[in-house]
């Protein structure tokens, strides 16, 4: 159980380094879809909820953890939709004209 | 043997799933490759969801299908049909949802478990904690970005005891279910610790002013993550850990860019002056005495001239053009004034609409070219060399008090050099201060002219009255 903790440790900080270099140099037109984007990626909350959903017993705590796996699934479902919606935008032909009923 | 088998297949899912992550994050830096990225991160996604419903031993299985299909149904159609106004908000929502699964995750897992080793009750406790601050304080970014409720900083007496106090019967009860570490006793007040969590997270983001709420968002997003990370350490799945730790990561790094974007500390931005103080820098230095100062207003047919025989136009952007959904008349004025022979630019100031890059996106949407989108540094030294700068619903980043006045709130914020036109003319609603809550000293200018009224009915005056011109 400690080895998995120090595992857990080594895994967390290198991935804290990891995700600082990756960002490190982003323009700011990309700062709004890469939030919504990372936002995406902290729906792996979800595999958390499924877990405890799967695992515990007795209304309440199957209440609670269903509230979870609903919430987390929305979450990553909500959060790539917007972030593809979004970079859907960079991606349009400049003055491609015609779409003039955009939302 | 077999289940063997599958356990490292399960395992090396979220290997791949974690590599896909990675590869995402790093594609969604990049303009060419930020979609693929995405969709990269969402195909990992898949994979890590697929393996963990294949966990053996999982029981509920049609119930966590049936609970995935019921998130999916509302979270799909508002993230497809939201105007891209909305967007920020939106953001703000799913981070509240996946803080608030995070703090599930940690009680429920809490209660259920016997025999939790110390170090994951600290995980449960920081998880809880986290997870339920980012939620509500999403929450309330939401309801303020929605303007649910007022987006200027709320503030009542006493605010900061309360919240100390607050913080400090957190603590107490933090320290205590780590000490207790098990049984009906910790369960109980992990509970307590929970629902004031909760409260805390509301009353920390209420008194930060609208204009703020972006880089709140980013913060509680990069929480959200940690909130993640923490809970993986409990479950021992590193899927979690590494995903969470990489978005708790960059999203920290993107806060600070934000702040760097505006000029502010993180610190300031949570504590500082919009939203510190009672608003006294805000609504007092300067303002009071402003509503004194002159306006000249100006018909559209009398803003049309100068524009229809200018040579060089720049047009600043701001939120207003974004909530009057305005964007596709404002490029159906450009192309006019283009067709006349008028040189049109646009200024992106990098906090213009709501969030960095909220703006682009606004106005790719409505098929404005990149190329005559210009960031600040690129075109502030040529609004001196132009005849008209039409600012359409932007405030707060035009404000010459910025540069000049030590005593304003936005003082060092870096603006668009808007004043230093030959013309300006503002299209506003109304003479309502911005987000930001101060008098702008650009709209007393001598130079300037105001468009009273709706972006959107103002633009299609102006283009009717520039075709006439």
């Amino acid at each position: 159980m400690d080895n998995d903790v120090l595992l857990g440790a080594y895994v967390f900080l290198l991935a804290i380094f990891l995700g600082i270099e990756l960002i490190g140099r982003v323009p700011a037109t990309l700062h709004t879809p890469l939030m919504s984007g990372t936002n995406a990626i902290h729906g792996i909350v979800l595999l958390g909820a499924m877990l405890i959903l799967g695992s515990v017993d007795g209304f309440l705590l199957e209440l609670i953890g269903f509230v979870a796996v609903v919430l987390g699934a929305a979450n990553v479902f909500g959060g790539f939709v917007v972030t593809d919606r979004m970079l859907e935008m960079f991606r349009k032909k400049p003055g491609a004209g015609g779409a003039r009923q955009g939302k | 043997m077999i289940d063997n088998w599958r356990d490292a297949l399960i395992d090396w899912s979220y290997v791949v799933a974690a590599i896909l992550f990675v590869v995402g994050l790093k594609q969604l830096g990049s303009p060419a490759t930020a979609q693929r990225g995405n969709q990269l991160a969402a195909i990992g996604m898949a994979i890590a969801v697929v393996a963990t419903l294949f966990t053996r031993g999982l029981d509920n299985r049609l119930l966590i299908l049936v609970g995935i299909a019921v998130g999916a149904v509302i979270s799909v159609y508002p993230a497809r049909t939201v105007k891209m106004t909305a967007m920020p908000q939106m953001v703000a929502i799913f981070n509240g949802m996946g803080g608030a699964t995070a703090a599930l995750v940690s009680v429920a897992e809490f209660q259920d478990k016997v025999d939790v080793p110390r170090g994951e009750v600290i995980s449960i406790v920081l998880g809880t904690l986290i997870g339920s601050i980012s939620f509500t304080g999403s929450m309330i970014a939401f309801a303020k970005l929605q303007e649910l409720m007022s987006g200027r900083p709320i503030v009542f007496p006493s605010q900061k005891t309360v919240n100390a106090a607050l913080a400090g019967v957190i603590g107490v009860l933090a320290i205590l279910v780590i000490a207790i570490q098990e049984g009906n006793a910790a369960r109980t007040l992990l509970v307590l610790m929970f629902l004031a969590a909760l409260v805390l997270g509301a009353s920390l983001v209420l008194p930060i002013g609208g204009a703020d709420m972006p880089v709140v968002i980013a913060i509680l997003n990069s929480l959200t993550g940690l909130a993640a990370a923490l809970t993986g350490f409990v479950l021992g799945n590193q899927a979690l850990v590494v995903a969470g730790a990489l978005v708790g990561a960059s999203g920290s790094l993107l806060t600070m860019l934000m702040a760097r974007a505006m000029n502010r500390s993180v610190a300031n931005v949570l504590f500082g002056a919009f939203g510190g103080g009672p608003a006294v820098g805000a609504g007092g230095g300067g303002g009071d005495g402003g509503e004194a100062l002159p306006v000249r207003e100006i018909s559209a047919e009398d803003a049309a001239v100068p524009l229809a025989y200018a040579q060089r136009v720049i047009i600043v952007p701001g939120y207003g053009l974004a909530v009057a959904q305005a964007q596709h008349s404002v490029r159906e004025l450009a192309e006019l004034l283009t067709g006349r022979g008028v040189d049109v630019r646009y200024a992106i100031h990098p906090v213009a609409g709501r969030m960095p890059g909220h703006m682009n996106v606004l106005l790719a949407e409505a098929n404005v070219s990149y190329d005559d989108l210009y960031e600040m540094e690129q075109i502030n030294d040529d609004f001196g060399k132009t005849d008209v700068a039409l600012v359409i619903g932007a405030n707060d980043v035009t404000n010459p008090a910025a540069r000049n006045d030590t005593a304003s709130p936005i003082y060092g914020m870096p603006i668009l050099n808007v004043d230093q036109a030959v013309n300006i003319i503002v299209l506003k609603r109304s003479m309502k201060s911005g987000f930001a809550g101060i008098e702008n000293e650009l709209f007393h200018d001598p130079k300037t002219t105001m468009l009273f009224g709706d972006a959107k009915d103002s633009l299609t005056k102006l283009i009717a009255a520039v075709k006439a011109a």
